[in-house]
């Protein structure tokens, strides 16, 4: 059964856990990563199998007694398990390169497969306990990872900042599954699922796992965490939690909402609409202000999750309204997203680690012209920028297509509402694409092209074989997903169809595998014949004008317009390429503020160009609550000091209170 | 079978677009020279600077990446297969169903992708100026068309251009609002989006003018003959795309004859008369913004197509 | 109320909200009056428009007066002032164009819902109309709200009236003496204005409120 063999994966890899920490070995790192690698695998054949065998569940004899503890895989579960473990592989695969140059392997080897059976647990669990165990438990191991630098400077920050978030968010999920557990506690998926909730009680079950899965998926203004920690652990375990992280906290609140809440009421879609739409803005302008490379990839993580986001409000907005058919399609884009988006994510990160391997550099500022010594990532990454910028015929095009079809099925929807805020959403979308594609090419020109802005950008070396074979492995993934989305969307069918109970048209039937989104539609999309035409077109091109006109090539130094000049300082910087978006769209979100401090004449100081930002959340609503819990905090510490005396009154106060209350109960 | 002469007609577009495309831009050239009582260049003028360039060897600079030697092929290729995509003297055509408004729109955002990559390659302060400019005005204007693609496919009920335009030319729709709004959005858009006057001076040899040719700076040869081929696609593309929806008589409708076919393609050289016309008589009359007066610019279009979807969303009979 | 008629009332209706969105656009005066006399020719169309459609020979008067003096009399006028008074010629707007022209767009969506929501029975004509008509009004307002400089004040006023003058002509059977008063009422509000434009001039050499605001003492 499917999920004996997920039981099995998770037991493995905590047994690697635990030998990680005893044995020492020095090729502990390879052995550790190996056996990963075939758990991972395994448990992804076993979900594939859901897909033919069916629902599978067990139930094991731990955790709470009369209960015990739950484990189901059913068709949502086994395509989060597929994502998961297909993301956990490349990363396995990475690590055996990348590994090697970790410092102290004994922080991170353990945490690597304990973080795994985490993620996989809570995709398994069916029922309250399991699942909150297993969502702890991931929260914990991957704090561990976050902490494995510790001593870098900000890293101890941001280990801080992101465990107070996770307990936060886990606060929410338990009051969450408290209400849907009702007054006589039934912790059971089978029972919440059968229980109908009340309006206000399903409302409130909403709004907290929208707060509690939201924090941890990285949605504004609880993404606060994610750009600090999700950097400061190893690359590989970076593309963990941006790639597959944030999809089990998707999977959380696709848990809650879509499967235990019941049918979905249609103001429920407008909290998670606006949240979203505002989530894929902020993130992409914030990661255009960043100069770490790693932090535009946690940045622009939060951008993608706003889509899903989106496409997820869309989803409850139609099945609300009653239009099976138009829900279905926009879960197909969101959850396709989910898919795509670990995909490129995992690469994007791969990428990072790769350049950070080759220069120790993770400041954009400090690097250029990589392409020159390292092509075959430079190849990958510009693959996976092509990628997230959604752009034909890549994958990331063919959600967002199927995301911006879903908003045109909308002006059906009777709610005025939805009427005025669909729109502006569908705007924010488009916004945050294009913002999105100028991110990435500031990234990849910074870091890649251009010239060398440092002597470590200058010495860099392509990394190693496993390293290259799994950024490829990924970025083929990526072109077959953007040729072939017909597949993926038959794939998702049967996990759509349990949620909202209709599905799309059956794509691999038809003619020239396009695309269709609903069956009335005229629209259709081909990513197989767009990528068809435009690598003919490109290479008949190159061919015609090769062999008719001139291949000749002769090299001279740059043009630059008659005044070449080739010092490092007279090339674009990651600050000046962002600097027409900062003007245009910082002054309003950041209340960005440029400062020139110019000398008067004959005064031989330098001029200087200041730049300053704000962080809205941080100042608005974390700043007045961390003042708020330190006030709190400074009084009540007034309690350590008393005295004996007043110790015992306390409790003498106590005891007459409660009797009190027992005298006077009616 | 009728797959051949379908698939005829398809590579006549296809073939049509290519040969046009300079045309068009010789034709504006002169017609702007004209209006300033200049003689101005012939306008067959382009093909001889098309085969001039391609003739001379490329001169790139010594730090130019494999990247940058790919890139004019694959910009000609993304424009080429969008601009192969929309009407131009007839719908309903047989690869037209393979990509809707919203690839095409994509695609010629890939194409611009990979322009502002080859800015930045080389490393120069001009290249990443155009890039960085670019991009911004990027960030607007391919909003701004999005929602003019949401308007149009919102009052067609399809996102497929022979569609939209079928529905134009059944006559069915009348004079809307948010058709006006759309088509003010959508000159605009194309106006920035094609480096010209008022947002880009396509002649400029300022780098405080400079988009489009500062990101073009350092190509040289056959890789700048392919690359301005291209911007003549564009241009041909988006006055073929806004007469299509806006203007479609004369479109030949998939089934009628050879006849049908030649008076969509006499239609289609006058519209295309007509719109270099206006385009020259509007560069020439007005004066180019300044750099960060085009957001405010690009934002009104992108305000306009918001006010004309959510028009629709809003009433059917808007 | 064949199709093309309801289609052109429609069209030059949103005319009217789109120039006064242009209104918004504009950071030179001598641009924002050619805009304004372009809304009043808008707007007489479109009251001839209904003239024509609703069979009203009367309000082919008002057609004319809005042209005669929204269109040509008070943008001279105006343009005279502006050189006489050597008023300074950039509009200084609260926030930037972005937000302004952003807070207009929640305008119109708001008269929308609104008019939409309130006449369910009504003609649907008359309804879209009306809706129109109030955005106009409530951009008018908006262009008041967000100015420094008086005269864009004046002009945001003059664009409130004209919105009014479209809600009433689209709902049948205004007559023609309210019309005139109407008229008659603003031409008397707008040289009340500029006597004290005038006068405003003389005492302080600007005519930013902004500036005026420094001269009250105490508050700042």
């Amino acid at each position: 059964m499917a999920v004996i063999a997920e039981l099995w994966c998770v037991a493995l890899l905590l047994g690697t856990a635990v030998l990680a920490v005893i044995v020492r070995a020095p090729a502990a790192s390879r052995a550790v990563y190996g056996v990963t690698l075939a758990a991972t695998l395994i448990g992804f054949a076993a979900a594939f199998s859901t897909a033919v065998a069916g629902t599978t569940a067990v139930t094991l004899p731990l955790g709470l007694p009369w209960i015990g503890a739950r484990f189901r895989v059913d068709m949502l579960s086994a395509f989060f398990l597929i994502v998961v473990n297909l993301g956990a592989a490349a990363a396995c695969l990475y690590g055996f390169g990348y590994g090697r140059h970790e410092h102290e392997p004994k922080r991170v080897l353990p945490f690597f497969p304990a973080f795994l059976a985490g993620m996989n647990l809570v995709l398994l669990a069916d029922d309250a306990f399991t699942f909150l165990v297993s969502w702890e438990f991931m929260s914990l191991s991957s704090w561990a990872l976050v902490m494995s630098h510790h001593r870098e400077p900000g890293n101890a920050y941001a280990g801080y900042v992101y465990i107070i978030m996770a307990s936060v968010g886990t606060l929410a999920l338990l009051l969450g599954f408290g209400l849907l557990a009702g007054p006589y506690g039934f912790y059971g998926f089978a029972e919440m699922r059968a229980n109908a909730a009340t309006p206000m009680s399903a409302g409130l079950v909403l709004g907290l796992a929208l707060f509690g899965a939201g924090s941890k998926a990285g949605l504004v203004p609880l993404h606060v965490w994610l750009p600090l920690a999700h950097p400061a652990a190893p690359s590989h375990v970076s593309a963990l939690m941006s790639g597959l992280m944030t999809k089990v906290a998707v999977y959380a609140f696709l848990r809650i909402v879509f499967d235990l809440l019941g049918p979905p009421e249609w103001w429920w879609a407008v909290p998670v609409l606006a949240v979203g739409g505002v989530t894929t803005v902020l993130g992409v302008l914030y990661a255009l202000m960043q100069n770490d490379l790693k932090r535009v990839l946690a940045y622009s993580t939060i951008e993608n999750i706003g889509l899903v986001f989106v496409g997820l409000g869309l989803a409850l907005a139609f099945a609300a309204s009653g239009f099976p058919a138009a829900a279905a399609l926009a879960l197909t884009a969101a959850l396709f997203h989910v898919f795509n988006h670990a995909l490129f994510k995992s690469l994007l990160f791969f990428g990072a680690g790769a350049v950070l391997t080759a220069t120790g550099e993770r400041n954009m500022e400090r690097l250029g012209g990589l392409i020159h010594a390292m092509p075959v990532t430079s190849v990958v990454v510009l693959v996976g920028c092509v990628a997230i910028s959604a752009l034909p015929p890549l994958n990331g095009f063919a959600s967002e297509w199927l995301a911006f079809q879903a908003i045109l099925l909308s002006p059906q929807l009777p709610q005025w509402g939805l009427k005025l805020l669909v729109p502006a959403v569908g705007a924010l979308l488009a916004l945050a694409a294009a913002l999105a594609a100028a991110c990435f090419v500031r990234m990849f020109g910074i870091v890649f092209l251009g010239r060398p802005r440092t002597p470590a950008a200058a010495q860099a070396r392509e990394v190693d074989r496993w390293s290259q074979s799994a950024m490829i492995i990924v970025a083929a993934m990526c072109l077959i997903a953007g040729i072939l989305p017909g597949a993926v969307i038959d794939g998702l069918a049967p996990v759509v169809q349990s949620l909202v109970h209709d599905r799309m048209p059956v794509q691999l039937g038809i003619p020239w595998l396009s695309t269709i989104p609903i069956a009335e539609s005229r629209s259709s999309y081909n990513g197989l014949l767009v990528f068809l035409f435009v690598t003919a077109s490109a290479s008949l091109a190159a061919y015609a004008i090769h062999h008719l006109a001139s291949h000749a090539v002769r090299r001279a130094p740059a043009w630059d317009c008659g005044f070449p000049n080739a010092g490092l300082a007279t090339q674009y910087t990651a600050d000046s390429f962002a600097e027409p978006i900062r003007r245009v769209f910082g002054a309003y979100v950041f209340r960005a503020r440029e400062h020139v401090d110019m000398p008067p004449p004959g005064d031989v100081r330098p001029a200087k160009l200041t730049v300053e930002r704000h962080d809205l959340a941080w100042e608005f609503i974390y700043g007045p609550i961390a003042a708020g819990v330190s006030l709190a905090a400074d009084r009540l510490n007034r309690m350590q000091f008393l005295t004996i005396r007043q110790y015992l009154s306390l409790v003498f106060l106590a005891l007459v209170s409660l009797l009190l209350v027992l005298a006077l109960w009616p | 079978m009728a797959v051949i002469p379908a698939l005829v007609v398809q590579g006549t577009q296809m073939l049509l677009v290519l040969l046009l495309a300079p045309l068009l831009t010789g034709f504006v050239r002169k017609v702007k020279a004209r209006l300033v009582r200049r003689l101005g260049p012939p306008v067959l003028q382009p093909y001889l600077d098309l085969l001039r360039l391609l003739r001379k060897e490329a001169v790139l600079a010594e730090n130019a990446s494999w990247l940058f030697r790919v890139i004019p092929y694959l910009i000609f290729a993304t424009t080429w297969v969008a601009a192969a995509l929309v009407p131009t003297f007839a719908i309903g055509l047989l690869f037209s169903w393979t990509a809707d408004l919203i690839a095409i729109i994509a695609l010629l955002g890939a194409a611009r992708f990979f322009l502002a990559l080859a800015g930045m390659d080389v490393g120069t302060s001009f290249g990443g100026i155009g890039s960085s400019r670019e991009v911004m005005f990027a960030t607007l204007a391919e909003p701004a068309m999005i929602m003019i693609v949401f308007t149009l496919a919102l009052i067609a009920g399809s996102t497929q251009l022979s569609s939209i335009a079928g529905l134009m030319l059944s006559s069915g729709v009348g004079l809307r609002v948010s058709l006006g709004l759309a088509l003010i959005a959508l000159i605009m858009v194309a106006l920035a989006e094609n480096a010209r006057v008022p947002v880009d001076n396509p002649a400029t040899h300022l780098e405080l003018t400079m988009v489009h040719e500062a990101m073009v700076l350092e190509y040289s040869g056959r890789h700048l003959a392919v690359i301005e081929l291209a911007a003549s696609l564009k241009l041909l593309l988006y006055m073929s795309l806004i007469a299509c929806v806006f203007l479609p008589w004369g479109l030949a409708v998939p089934g009628t004859g050879v006849t049908a076919l030649l008076v969509g393609m006499v239609a289609y050289a006058a519209k295309l008369a007509v719109g270099g016309f206006l385009l020259a008589t509007f560069e020439t009359a007005i004066a180019k913004m300044r750099v960060f007066r085009v957001p405010d610019f690009l934002g009104a279009a992108l305000m306009l197509g918001l006010l004309a979807t959510l028009l629709r969303f809003v009433s059917r009979s808007f | 109320m064949n199709g093309l008629a309801f289609d052109v009332a429609h069209l030059l209706a949103g005319g009217l909200v789109l120039v006064s969105f242009m209104m918004l656009y504009q950071d030179r005066l001598y641009a924002l009056l050619n805009v304004f006399a372009l809304q009043a020719v808008v707007l007489s169309l479109s009251v001839a428009w209904q003239a024509w459609a609703q069979d009203a020979p009367h309000l082919y008067i008002t057609a004319a007066i809005a042209l005669v003096l929204k269109a040509i009399a008070i943008p001279v006028a105006l343009h005279r002032i502006i050189a006489r008074l050597g008023i300074q010629r950039q509009i200084e707007t609260v926030v930037g164009v972005g937000p302004t022209m952003m807070a207009g767009i929640a305008l119109v969506a708001l008269s929308m819902v609104v008019m939409l929501r309130v006449t369910p029975e009504a003609d649907p004509l008359a309804r879209e109309d009306l809706a129109f008509a109030l955005s106009v009004l409530l951009l008018g307002l908006l262009m008041m709200v967000t100015r420094h400089n008086a005269v864009s004040q004046v002009v945001g006023f003059m664009s409130i009236e004209n919105g009014l003058i479209l809600a009433g002509t689209g709902a049948k059977g205004m007559p023609l003496v309210v019309e005139i008063s109407v008229a008659f009422s603003v031409l008397v509000a707008f040289i009340v204005i500029g006597i004290f434009l005038f006068r405003i001039r003389e005492r302080f050499d600007t005519v930013d409120v902004q500036a005026l605001d420094r001269f009250r003492g105490g508050q700042q």
